[in-house]
């Protein structure tokens, strides 16, 4: 019974397909594919729509006063409200600005968020696109936002948005790295690229109780960390919107846009969001396994989705909270610290795994990461060191 | 449906390769350039090396691209006109590309269709990086890094 | 028609001439740079057509000179563009015309 839950979409498919079964196979394929991006699109545009009141909501309530709640109950009709707003905009472009690169730049960034979600297993056999490699597809197509900010930022012919595409692409080449690389334990460990059966190796309970997640070893826990906080910098949420600071460069490389191409853009952070948070949870959180066995008849995209709440509510609490950095801190916390963390996490992995997975190369592990970070705190102490104070009026 | 997708391909990639080589708008053909490297790297997607394809997105759009974006943005006097057509060059390409095609359609033994092969794993390819060419591998390894303080010290200001 | 080595060794000759109508005609030297990526591209896919079509089982010998070109390509091009732009802090040009204080 639950396993039919569990399968309830692939049983729909698969009888929706059979209508077609006289048709030649590459018809059957092209069927199959569309329906599956057709359901993509409709489950992660109506998360784009409701994170996005739920967002303004909860900051709200971080700030101590209601968030909107005049449109439909509790306000949750606020996105549709949006939409109709950002749809009857008018669409204004610069004079002499760039029209196809100004054009493109919005359609291309968010194509590529979109594309990115393909590759994420968000149930039992529910990855939309199974690709050897993809881990590598996800990357790889991702890093094609710089280009496509660079294009938003140069086709505004504005001083404003090519500075605000600088930082934000310096910003975002910079965390690259780090992201790749403290995906690279897990890759290790696992053996393969595909997030299939990266998913599958997270399967087993240890005594039945704690689940195999990778979070739960030392070197998957500091992995995560880094990833989560690439992730962060990589859809340009504060702490890290030097990109989009509204105090500072208006809206950088989104200046120039209005109506429906800016809604494009922020649609593209969301998704871009949605999607790292689907690969955090595929590499480190055990995909849509449940954490305890007794909970298994729950259905496994229940579980994915509960996992990808539970994080965007973490980017949301770290929204409401933190100040923006400065553009050099960010880059000094990615060269500095980050990456020779992430560097270790690749040690750290290999020696749990050489030590046998148990106890003991959980310690080790353990121990070679706290020994460089230990190391990195004191090299990198950047407090400055204040003179005595000197009091001369208070006796 | 395997031929129509690579006639698609190969029409794109040829059209994008001569709009990077001809405009005359410098972004633009910077930007032409990254589309005809989507459309090579659909073709080795077609020809089932799926990895080369994914590291050649990886490399050329989301690095190369940008260097090439940024360095036509840090030396500009003013983003002006590039002759993009010399007849003398289109000659000499015209000669090439006439010289090929004549050896290859007048090779008898490459007139063959594709055999079926086993799919090419990223596994085999690790194994292949780790066991036949763990050399070129270091050596590649020590000249990216050699490329990388080469071209931080030639971009490097003066200190006066 | 399924496409033959053939159309793909043409394919790859008409963007290696390409990359060469690039290389001979353009006079900034980036698109230089570019040229030649596009006629290292070109070799690639050669490389890439002949593992795919030759006699089966075989090592994946093409494949890997492929990536290690892909590598080195995107190196050179790195070290190709901090020249450019090491060349353009001292004589304010692209225009690969003008670069001839060596000549005779």
């Amino acid at each position: 019974m639950s396993k039919s839950i569990d399968q309830v979409f692939l049983n729909a498919k698969q009888w929706l397909l059979s209508w077609l079964t006289g048709l030649p196979t590459w018809m059957v394929q092209v069927v199959s594919s569309l329906i599956n991006i057709f359901a993509l699109l409709a489950v992660f545009l109506t998360l784009f729509a409701l994170i996005s009141v739920l967002e303004r909501k909860i900051l709200a309530r971080m700030q101590n006063r209601y968030g909107p709640n005049r449109v439909g109950p509790f306000g949750l009709f606020q996105p549709i409200a949006d939409g109709i707003k950002m749809l009857i905009k008018e669409d204004i472009v610069p004079m002499r600005a760039d029209k196809i690169v100004h054009f493109l730049a919005p359609i291309l960034i968010a194509a590529v968020a979109i594309l990115t979600l393909g590759v994420i297993p968000y149930g039992r056999n529910m990855t939309p696109f199974t690709i050897d490699g993809g881990i590598l597809f996800f990357f790889a197509v991702g890093s094609t936002t710089e280009l496509a900010v660079f294009m938003a930022g140069w086709g505004s012919n504005n001083k404003y948005s090519m500075l605000g595409a600088m930082r934000a692409i310096a910003q975002m080449i910079s965390y690259e790295l780090p992201l790749i690389i403290s995906v690279l334990p897990v890759v290790m460990v696992v053996g393969s690229l595909a997030p299939d059966r990266i998913v599958a190796a997270q399967a087993e309970y240890t005594f039945g109780l704690v689940p195999r997640w990778f979070v739960f070893t030392p070197w998957g826990a500091a992995a995560f960390m880094l990833f989560f906080v690439s992730g962060l910098v990589e859809s340009n949420r504060t702490p890290f919107d030097v990109p989009e600071g509204e105090s500072e460069i208006v809206a950088g490389h989104m200046t120039e846009y209005s109506g429906f191409k800016y809604a494009t853009f922020f649609m593209a952070e969301y998704i871009g969001m949605f999607a790292i948070s689907g690969l955090g949870i595929t590499l480190f959180l055990g995909g849509w396994h449940a954490p305890l066995r007794a909970l298994e008849f729950v259905p496994s995209y229940a579980w994915f989705f509960a996992k990808l709440s539970v994080l965007l509510f973490v980017y949301i609490w770290i929204r409401g909270t933190l100040p923006r950095t400065r553009i050099d801190q960010i880059m000094n916390f990615a060269w500095k610290f980050m990456l020779p963390m992430a560097f270790t996490c690749i040690i750290a992995a290999a020696v749990w795994h050489y030590a046998g997975r148990g106890l003991r190369g959980w310690l080790w592990s353990l121990f070679v990461i706290a020994i460089v970070y230990a190391a990195l705190s004191m090299l990198l102490d950047t407090r400055r060191k204040f003179a005595p104070r000197v009091y001369r009026f208070a006796e | 449906m395997n031929s129509a997708a690579f006639i698609v391909t190969a029409i794109f990639t040829v059209a994008a390769a001569l709009a990077a080589a001809t405009l005359r708008n410098l972004m633009h053909a910077a930007l032409s350039f990254a589309a005809a490297f989507v459309g090579i790297a659909a073709l080795f997607f077609l020809l089932g090396a799926e990895f080369v394809g994914l590291a050649l997105v990886f490399i050329y759009i989301g690095a190369v691209a940008v260097l090439v974006v940024f360095t036509i943005l840090l030396t500009r006097r003013d983003v002006g006109k590039d002759r993009g057509f010399n007849w003398g060059g289109a000659s000499v390409a015209v000669a090439v590309f006439a010289c090929l095609t004549w050896s290859i359609l007048k090779t008898q033994s490459l007139a063959i269709g594709a055999p079926h092969i086993a799919t090419l794993t990223v596994k085999r390819i690790g194994a292949a990086l780790m066991t036949t060419y763990v050399w070129p591998l270091q050596c590649v390894g020590i000249l990216l890094t050699a490329a990388l303080i080469g071209a931080l010290i030639l971009v490097m200001e003066e200190r006066r | 028609m399924t496409p033959t080595l053939q159309v793909f060794l043409i394919i790859s000759a008409t963007l290696f001439s390409i990359g060469l109508l690039a290389v001979l005609s353009r006079r900034h030297a980036i698109f230089i740079l570019i040229g030649i990526e596009i006629m290292l591209a070109a070799a690639n896919l050669n490389f890439i057509a002949f593992w795919r079509f030759g006699p089966q089982p075989q090592p994946p010998t093409g494949v890997m000179i492929a990536l290690f070109s892909i590598a080195i390509a995107a190196a050179e091009a790195a070290v190709g563009l901090a020249m450019v732009i090491a060349v353009y802090r001292h004589y304010h040009t692209t225009n690969v015309d003008q670069l001839d204080q060596l000549r005779g």
